[in-house]
Parts: C-alpha cells; sequence; structure tokens
C-alpha cells in the first residue's frame, strides 16, 4: 500500500498528490514515470513523476481527470492510499549543456516538464518555458516553472492569462528572434505534433513524452507502440521521450483512440456511482 | 498394501479419463476445463502403474518427482503422503499437474506406451495436490536451521517459486521481487483461468509464503533497484535471476500498428492478470471480441490459450493461424484437441503477410499466404517455404501474435558485468546456472529462452542447489 501523505487542487480536475513510495523516490529521475493501481478491481495506468523527496520517501504525481481512474484519483486525499504504485520506469530525460532551451508545457504536461526543466537549468541551459492552456485556471504551477527557469511565457486560448494563442505562435516568435538549441514539448498530442512541425525544417532538436496506453510499463506487453521513423518501439522501455521529428503522430493518435468506447463507458459509470465508487478505493476492500 | 494385481492385468486395464465441462458450455465459461479425478478414478488408474524397477517416468521428469513412490502412497489411500511425497521435488504440484507436457516427459517415458496409452501421471499428481489443498492439510515441509544468509530471486514465475521452495527449506533467508503487483509471472499473467484457476496459484503461493519466503511486488529490478544494490546496499549473499522471456515478439509485417493487432502477452495478461473479461467491474478493457472474428498467430500453448480466451470473450469464428502443420505445433496435445472442440478453426501451413485496416487504422483482416513443408532446418523441424500465388485474405477485427518471445533486456541493461548471448539472453552454467558475475545466478526462460513451466522449474531448483552450495563455500 502506498499512502498518499498530500493532496491539493493545482486547478479545477488537476490534483496533485504526494505518495509515500520511498523505493521510487530513492531512484527518480527526471522524465521517468510510474504505473499505478488505485484497487483489486483497478486498472494500471502510467503517470510520469514530477518530483521525489529521497529523504521525505515520496513522491509527486499531477492528476488530470479525464478518464475513470484519473476521476478517481482526482476524489482521494491525504490519508488514502493506493494498492500499488511501480517504477521508476522508461528512460530519464538527456540533460546535456545545450545551450538555449524552449519547454513547453500543454495543459498538465507542465508538470512532466518540470522535472526536466529544472535539470535542464542545473545543466547550465538558458531555459525559456511556454505554459499553454485553454483558459487562465488551467495554467498550473507558473511559480514553480518560473523558479527553475530564465524566462516563462503563458499563452492561453481565450487570453485569460498571459497572451492569447497557441504555444506554438509564441514558439514560432522565439526562434524567429533567437537561436534556439533544445525543445522539449509535452502535452496533447496536437500540440506536440504542431510543436515537432515547427522546428522540423529548423532542424532544432525536439524532444516529446509519449502518452502511449501501458500495462506492465516493463517492456513485456507491446500495447505502448508506437512509430519512431520505421520501427517499432516501446514507449514505456524506450521512452518515453523520443526524437520527435521521427514519431507517427497519427499512429499514437490512432492508437490511443482503441479504448475509447471502454473508457467511456467506464467514465459514464463512474460518474453514477462516485460515492460508491470513491469509498471501494478508501476502503481498499476487495471486489473480487 | 502392495498392488496385487498381476502386472499383465495392469496392462489390459484403460487409462482412465479426465472429466471435462461440456465443449458447448465452456467455451463461453472461464471455470476450468477440467475437473479433476474421482477417488474411484484415481485408484483405478494408479492400480496400472507397473512400478518399474528403473522408473523412465522420474527420468523424464525435469524436477525429478518420484513417480512410482506417490502412486504407491495413492493405491494405500494416503492421499496427504503422495503429496508430501510430489512436493519434495516439486513445490507448485497443483500447477504442474495441470499445466505440464506430461506427454513429453513423465507420461512419455512411462513404458506402457510401447503397448498402450501411459500413466496418467498428471491427473493423479494433480488429484493429490488439490485433495491436500481442498482439506486444508497441506504438507508444510521443515525448514534446515537458519543459515543467516539471504538470497534475493527476481522474478516470481516458475523458475524463481522454485527456487525459492528449496532454497527456504535449506534455512536461507529468500526474498522473491516481482514487477508486476501479482505474485505468479507467467502462472497469472499468461495461463488463463480456464486451465489454470488463479485461486491454485495464490494457494500455493500461500504454501511457500507459511514456509517463510518473503514477496515483494511493485519492484522492477533494474529500475526500482539494481542488482549491485541488492547485492551491496541490501545485503544480499546472492541472486537469482528468473525474469522469463517478457518481450514480445511481433511478425514485423506492414500493418501490425493497426488498433486490434495484440502481442499475446498484452491480450492474454489483460484478460488473466487485469481481468478484463470482467469489465466494468474490472477497470482494464480488452477489445470487445463479442460478435467478431478472431485470428491467433501460432502454434504452440500461448496460441492456443489465446484463441480458446478470445472464444471465451464472445467471438463469432476465431481461427488459429500456423505456417507448419497440426503435427508440428508445439502445444500440448490436450490443449489442440480442446481447442477443436470448442469450435476454434485450424488454418494449417498459412502464414500472414500483412495486417489490412480501415481510413481509421482499424483492424480488418489479414492477407496470409499458404505454405508447404520444405527441407528439414537446424532443429530438425521441416520449414515452411511460401506456395507461390496462394495468397487469401482471413477478416478479423482482432489479431492475436503468438508468436514467441524475446529476452527482457531491463536487468541485463542495468548489470553491466553480467553477460549475454547474441541474442540477449543471461549466459549461465548449465549446471550451475552461474552467470559471469560473483554470486549471480540465472535460469528459466531468461536463459533458454521461451520454454516450460516445468523447465522453468527445473532450473529453479538446480539453481537452488547450485546457490546452497555457493552459500556454505562461497568460492566462484
Amino acid at each position: 500500500m502506498f499512502k498518499i501523505v498530500d493532496a491539493r487542487f493545482l486547478g479545477p480536475g488537476v490534483k496533485q498528490l504526494e505518495i509515500e513510495a520511498p523505493r521510487v523516490a530513492r531512484k527518480q529521475l527526471p522524465g521517468q514515470f510510474v504505473i499505478v493501481r488505485i484497487h483489486e478491481a483497478g486498472e494500471r495506468i502510467p503517470l510520469t513523476i514530477k518530483a521525489s523527496d529521497a529523504a521525505r520517501g515520496t513522491i509527486t504525481l499531477v492528476v488530470q481527470s479525464i478518464g475513470k481512474t484519473t476521476s478517481l484519483l482526482n476524489e482521494l486525499g491525504a490519508g488514502d492510499t493506493l494498492l500499488d504504485v511501480v517504477g521508476p520506469l522508461g528512460r530519464a530525460s538527456e540533460i546535456e549543456p545545450y545551450g538555449t532551451c524552449v519547454v513547453i508545457g500543454g495543459g498538465v504536461g507542465t508538470a512532466i516538464a518540470l522535472p526536466t526543466a529544472r535539470a535542464l537549468h542545473e545543466a547550465s541551459n538558458r531555459v525559456i518555458a511556454i505554459l499553454g492552456a485553454r483558459t487562465r485556471d488551467l495554467v498550473i504551477l507558473e511559480d514553480e516553472v518560473r523558479a527553475v527557469t530564465d524566462e516563462v511565457f503563458v499563452m492561453t486560448d481565450d487570453g485569460s492569462a498571459g497572451e492569447k494563442g497557441l504555444v506554438t505562435d509564441k514558439l514560432r516568435e522565439l526562434v524567429a528572434t533567437s537561436k534556439i538549441d533544445y525543445v522539449l514539448a509535452i502535452g496533447p498530442v496536437p500540440m506536440m505534433r504542431a510543436v515537432a512541425d515547427v522546428t522540423r525544417d529548423l532542424g532544432i532538436k525536439t524532444m516529446v513524452s509519449l502518452n502511449s496506453i501501458m500495462i506492465d510499463g516493463t517492456g513485456m506487453c507491446g500495447g505502448c507502440r508506437v512509430l519512431i521513423g520505421k520501427e517499432s518501439k516501446f514507449a514505456c522501455v524506450d521512452g518515453p521521450e523520443f526524437d520527435a521529428h521521427d514519431v507517427d503522430f497519427k499512429v499514437l493518435q490512432q492508437r490511443n483512440a482503441m479504448y475509447r468506447e471502454s473508457e467511456r463507458e467506464a467514465l459514464a459509470h463512474f460518474n453514477e456511482h462516485r460515492s460508491e465508487e470513491v469509498e471501494r478505493a478508501r476502503g481498499g476492500c476487495a471486489h473480487a | 498394501m502392495p498392488n496385487t494385481v498381476p502386472n499383465k492385468e495392469r496392462m489390459k486395464m484403460p487409462r482412465q479419463h479426465m472429466p471435462e465441462r461440456e465443449p458447448l458450455q465452456r467455451c463461453h465459461s472461464f471455470e476450468e476445463v477440467n475437473l479433476g479425478f474421482h477417488p474411484a478414478l484415481v485408484r483405478e488408474e494408479a492400480l496400472r502403474c507397473l512400478a518399474c524397477a528403473k522408473p523412465t517416468c522420474t527420468t523424464g521428469c525435469p524436477v525429478g518427482v518420484k513417480v512410482k513412490d506417490f502412486v504407491s502412497l495413492i493405491i494405500d489411500g494416503d492421499y496427504l503422503g503422495a503429496a508430501a511425497k510430489i512436493r519434495e521435488d516439486n513445490a507448485l504440484p497443483a500447477i504442474t499437474g495441470r499445466v505440464c507436457p506430461q506427454e513429453d516427459q513423465c507420461e512419455g517415458g512411462c513404458v506402457m506406451t510401447k503397448r498402450v496409452d501411459s500413466l496418467a501421471i498428471g491427473h493423479l499428481e494433480r488429484f493429490v495436490a488439490d485433495y491436500e489443498r481442498q482439506t486444508g492439510q497441506v504438507g508444510i515441509p521443515t525448514n534446515a536451521p537458519a543459515t543467516g544468509k539471504r538470497v534475493a530471486i527476481v522474478g516470481s514465475g516458475p523458475a524463481g517459486l522454485s527456487a525459492a521452495g528449496d532454497l527456504v527449506q535449506k534455512g536461507h533467508g529468500v526474498r522473491v521481487f516481482e514487477a508486476l503487483h501479482e505474485i505468479g509471472g507467467v502462472l497469472v499473467y499468461g495461463i488463463p483461468e480456464f486451465r489454470l484457476p488463479k485461486d491454485i496459484v495464490r494457494q500455493e503461493v500461500d504454501v511457500l509464503r507459511r514456509m517463510g519466503v518473503e514477496f515483494e511486488t511493485n519492484v522492477v529490478i533494474g529500475k526500482t533497484v539494481t542488482v549491485d544494490e541488492l547485492l551491496s546496499e541490501e545485503g544480499y549473499d546472492a541472486i537469482f535471476v528468473a525474469t522469463g522471456a517478457g518481450l514480445p515478439r511481433f511478425l514485423g509485417v506492414p500493418g501490425e500498428n493497426l488498433n486490434g493487432v495484440y502481442s499475446a502477452n498484452e491480450f492474454l495478461t489483460r484478460v488473466n492478470l487485469m481481468r478484463a473479461y470482467r469489465f466494468p467491474e474490472f477497470d482494464q478493457p480488452v477489445y470487445d471480441c463479442r460478435g467478431k472474428d478472431v485470428v491467433v498467430v501460432g502454434g504452440g500453448n500461448t496460441a492456443m490459450d489465446s484463441v480458446r480466451t478470445a472464444l471465451r470473450l464472445g467471438a463469432r469464428r476465431a481461427t488459429l493461424v500456423y505456417r507448419r502443420g497440426e503435427a508440428e505445433m508445439p502445444a500440448r496435445k490436450e490443449e489442440v484437441k480442446h481447442a477443436r472442440e470448442e469450435g476454434v478453426a485450424f488454418e494449417m501451413l498459412t502464414n500472414p503477410v500483412e495486417m489490412l485496416g480501415d481510413e481509421h487504422g482499424w483492424l480488418t483482416g489479414v492477407r496470409c499466404v499458404r505454405m508447404e513443408l520444405g527441407e528439414p532446418d537446424a532443429d530438425g523441424r521441416r520449414s515452411p517455404v511460401p506456395v507461390p500465388g496462394s495468397e487469401v485474405v482471413i477478416e478479423a477485427s482482432v489479431v492475436i501474435v503468438a508468436a514467441g518471445t524475446g529476452a527482457n533486456p531491463i536487468v541485463q541493461s542495468t548489470t553491466p558485468d553480467l553477460k549475454t548471448n547474441r541474442r540477449n539472453y543471461i549466459e549461465a552454467d548449465p549446471e550451475t546456472l552461474r552467470t559471469s558475475k560473483r554470486g549471480v545466478f540465472a535460469g528459466g526462460d531468461i536463459v533458454t529462452g521461451g520454454a516450460t513451466v516445468i523447465l522453468a522449474m527445473g532450473a529453479g531448483r538446480k539453481a537452488a542447489r547450485a546457490i546452497d552450495a555457493y552459500l556454505s563455500e562461497p568460492m566462484w
């Protein structure tokens, strides 16, 4: 059992959970993820680690409620437990002195990009962050990003915070006016694809973190396979970060849609039985 | 009470058949197919044993179960004694009694096969193991006095469990690390409920726990903690790496990224480990096979498990596509028989060349070519060659690729001084299972490549013997 020691909302439907997982906390590097399962009847889902504290023996995850499991995680608080947390999985971000780096976080992607942004900054890169969101409430962790970067731009679809526009509008502006050596983009698939399109012809090294569907997270099932160049790779062990210019985003998006019907059904069922579902997760009781 | 039936008469007694659920009923159910022997059948069957002076059944068994001794205890009516006799050599009798390819091992060695049917050793083993479990009288062997030595076992599949049972009996402290959330490895993620109920695995694991074996789930050795850290910071005196062959192999044909194409590992893990057949009661989904056409590629036990699982998920038509002929299929004979009875369609000498899909990336069918058997290859098996102009399209919404597995690389890539072969399996001495790294032993599928539960258990026993010797005299 893995105890939640702290929980708070960063925005509507976006919750930060600090979880006791001492073995993971000791080893975590930026870019790595864990797989969690809430209770006996739960599914396994991958979540990238925002931060870890080896001394406290905790890791921090940021979860946006989208499907059933993420919605349930949004209902949990300090004192609740997760049945399974395994990791840290995947390869760590490649941190080098690149020069000037642009780190782009779309929505909850900001939480995932944060540790890599910090590491890049510590490796004496100049780090510019672009945070994108639909609206002001969904811009998360701005202060924490500011603390580990040299410059931060906020972009919202409705202009309610920062500038009105897309992260790629700002990126285009930056690459036109200064020399950018490295870009990291983490967020929705269309955003990552758009970023790749901006930097491709300019030859700027661009990495993206792929959120494909996983079960074991150790290379055993092959469900998370993504097309990189002409080669099939497993996001869980070969990634999750890949060179954006080699990623076949169409295949990624298509494969991520594989269980859309089931996901809808599970979420509808959850919304109908929300209190029992939360109760079950809290009780940690078996549902066999 | 000795067997009073004269040998000549014994040869005339027919082999008892395992009672089974009706094919048309069971093909919609995940309940176990084989129902187990009744005590009356058990005695009838046990009396057939010729009690050979040189028991080739025992030499044919990878863990050397003393077959004629336990069969003689069955004749005496001492089922618990028979089970205890098996446990001296086999830590998981209720499991091996269900999943071993007995026809190639103990029963293959049975002298009666020359004239009549072999003794049903697997069914007898299963009976006594079930009897002791159902009566709650599992004989826990006594452990030797504690040695103070500690052994870490990486992986809780059959190799790891078997080694754990032997090592804890020798008085060593044993901790088994498992990457997944449930103990059992392939026994829980791979082999379906209808062939091996998960309750049985859980109870066999509980026996080991009561013997003193510690288990820790959610630890990926190489990621959560490395082999070197186990030896240094965590203070283990020896390590047995038994991570299995967990890396699915795909066919390398166009279209394998289409939605609806699974590795057998993924399909079976979703259904077995994650209980997707009970979605939405359990959260993890699997492609809804109801009323759909499903094609499974391969001829081994994993292919049989996949195709029979697809039927149980409601597939309209479940087809097995294999590039060689039925005689060449590596699956257990019983699985092939069961699959056929349940209505699986067999397309032998057929090989997929392309997965076909619609404009949204969903699978619609498999283009296959017919094959014929050519010259024998290095293994002596006749290798299939395509027949020109023989292409056919088999419609399918789901394709499950059960074409074997490779070596999972996580331990090897994080343990720099661990030697591997060119296919990235770990190199280990065939007798002692020692690797290139002091204190580290390896066995099971991660050394041999994909094999069977019982061969992995044999490797586990061998490792336990070698580790025990190393712990008393730590020479490398």
